[in-house]
């Protein structure tokens, strides 16, 4: 296991695009250090020898023929974005 | 005939047949009793009152012109992580508050089919992260059994409302126990099928490998005609399975006998800390279905123990990625920023609940460069183990019986202060959605304060007739699922 059970977690939810309140970090960093002492144990097993399972089914490339078909509602899904003009998503501006 | 609200899916489905009872009857004495004690119970978010009851209008009209079916005119609640056309789908999350479904999910396209009818969101724990409900952002639900307790998690506005009588049945969905264990905090049935038995498209994702949609009713039969009308192959889902779906509810006969059976109990599900009453109820149980007929022998899941730890990294890890799309652009709330980074993280700041933002950290953590391998990697592995368990098992058993909780269902708030506690609490239940099986579970008991226990039931992969044929016979042959919670 690694060698720490300790993260940032300022840094952690920076990553995941969270900001956190103040007195929220802290909260979760006890929690967090808590949850990852626990999963510790998972150290106790030699898996050195055992495949990952991704998945309860092994699954493959499942394709589909490329054919055209109707698509959502075009109004409905507009209709619940957080801000639209002329049927289209409305979004911020990403470059000057 | 008042009342119809109280009756199962099976018994309305023949006073429909016989001309006995109406859809809109049943609908309206379901409102009724939401009216009554909805405000006591707090099982749904919203009610779709005007569409229940014309859903139900024209179920009768579709009766009256020659359509047939279980499900004709039988109203259901349904989980608000479910997509139905035109309803909230809020996931019981504030990111998320006014989204309106533009579509049905798989599940609920076949029911509708089928002629059910869609009463109205039910409460859960936000984004599913939960095992009491506690995590909505929008209300608490109360156990109908002690309303003081807690119903159950995630699904547990489902379980409520059927214990309630507010629905006749309810659609759940299952990660890591969130079917079954609301199930048996309410005393009702809840089943989780096998991994790709059941379409997940329209399925809001919390943990891709591990979710799978669910009926929790008032009977094993209920139960099992639910699962007929949902399962099979969907091309909207590439893991949902292309097997043939017999009627589950047609081979449970009167016939209770399990003669030529063999049930397996596993030792490492006697978890210590395990509440005595709880441990009794399912060992009363199992000695029930050796008076069936059954054969019981001794089964070991030896990585058991392991399976919360390995449940909290790789549902953690798929719920960050799953919860990425909340991000404020094109859906649900949006809080302004700067540039987009700032939007992101203010937007996901005000929209998520703090069980779902220690989760989304927690996954994005361990699947973070420098700590993949000894965690996530780490977990799929062990994860592995854990299946090899459970094929193990089967080879020498038919279905395997087991507690689902170690306690009966705990007090509102005694838990929320302590993650690592709740969490601790998924025991019994996540190595079946690890291992991708099916399991039920069905009322065997109450505790000395009354509250409702249950027995899990569990199967191989695609094995659902084992596991309903067991629960359906244990419950014949019992009266514990004929009880009702005073309200």
């Amino acid at each position: 296991m690694a060698d720490s059970t300790h993260m940032d977690v300022s840094y952690i939810a920076h990553l995941a695009r969270i900001h956190l309140a103040d007195g929220e970090a802290e909260l979760f960093q006890g929690q967090l250090d808590q949850v990852l002492k626990y999963v510790e144990q998972l150290g106790e097993l030699d898996v050195s020898n055992v495949e990952p399972t991704a998945h309860a089914m092994a699954l493959v490339n499942v394709l589909r023929a490329d054919t055209p078909r109707p698509s959502l509602d075009h109004d409905a899904v507009i209709a619940n974005a957080p801000a639209s003009r002329d049927g289209q998503i409305l979004v911020p501006k990403i470059m000057e | 005939m008042a009342g119809l609200n109280t009756k199962t899916i099976s018994e309305l489905a023949a006073l429909l047949e016989q001309g006995k009872c109406t859809s809109v009857e049943i609908v309206t004495d379901v409102l009724a009793t939401i009216d009554a004690h909805d405000g006591k119970i707090g099982a749904y978010l919203t009610i779709d009152r005007a569409a229940a009851l014309a859903q139900a209008v024209a179920a009768d009209q579709a009766r009256a012109a020659g359509k047939k079916g279980a499900l004709l005119g039988i109203p259901l609640a349904i989980k608000d992580l479910l997509n139905v056309k035109g309803q909230p789908c809020t996931c019981s999350s504030k990111i998320i508050e006014g989204y309106i479904a533009p579509y049905d999910a798989t599940a609920i396209a076949k029911l509708r089919e089928a002629g059910a009818v869609f009463l109205g969101r039910v409460n859960m724990d936000e984004f599913a992260m939960g095992s009491s409900t506690e995590s909505s952002a929008f209300k608490k639900t109360r156990n109908p059994w002690n309303t003081d307790h807690v119903p159950g998690g995630s699904s547990g506005g489902s379980a409520a409302s059927v214990a309630a009588d507010e629905a006749v049945a309810a659609l759940g969905s299952d990660t890591g126990g969130s079917i079954r264990q609301p199930a048996a905090f309410c005393g009702c049935v809840g089943l989780k099928p096998t991994y790709g038995m059941i379409s997940r498209y329209g399925l809001t994702a919390f943990a891709s490998s591990l979710d799978q949609i669910g009926p929790i009713t008032k009977t094993v039969k209920d139960s099992a005609i639910l699962l007929t009308a949902m399962a099979g192959k969907d091309e909207m889902d590439s893991t949902s399975i292309d097997l043939p779906v017999p009627n589950f509810a047609k081979d449970l006969t009167a016939d209770h006998s399990l003669k030529g059976m063999k049930l397996g109990l596993p030792k490492e599900y006697f978890v210590e800390g395990m509440d005595p009453e709880v441990e009794a109820s399912v060992r009363s149980a199992v000695e029930h279905c050796k008076k069936l007929g059954a054969e019981i022998v001794e089964v070991s899941l030896p990585h058991s123990k392991y399976a919360i730890a390995v449940y909290y990294i790789i549902a953690t890890a798929e719920a960050s990625a799953n919860l990425a799309r909340f991000d404020g652009i094109r859906y649900g709330l949006r809080k302004d920023g700067a540039d987009p980074i700032e939007l992101y993280g203010k937007t996901r700041a005000a929209g998520f609940g703090p069980e779902v933002k220690r989760r989304i950290i927690l996954g994005t953590y361990v699947l973070s460069s420098g700590y993949y391998d000894a965690y996530y990697l780490r977990a799929q592995k062990v994860r592995t183990l854990i299946r090899n368990d459970f094929t193990e098992a089967f080879k020498q058993c038919d279905a395997i019986l087991a507690p689902v909780t170690p306690t009966p269902a705990y007090r509102i708030g005694e838990k929320t202060a302590d993650p690592l506690k709740m969490y601790l609490d998924d025991i019994l239940t996540t190595p079946v959605n690890l291992a991708g099986i099916c399991g039920l579970s069905v009322p065997c008991g109450f505790s000395s304060s009354g509250l409702p226990i249950g027995l899990q039931i569990l199967g191989d992969s695609f094995q659902e007739a084992n596991i309903l044929k067991v629960g359906h016979a244990y419950e014949q042959t019992t009266d514990w699922h004929r009880r009702k919670p005073a309200l």
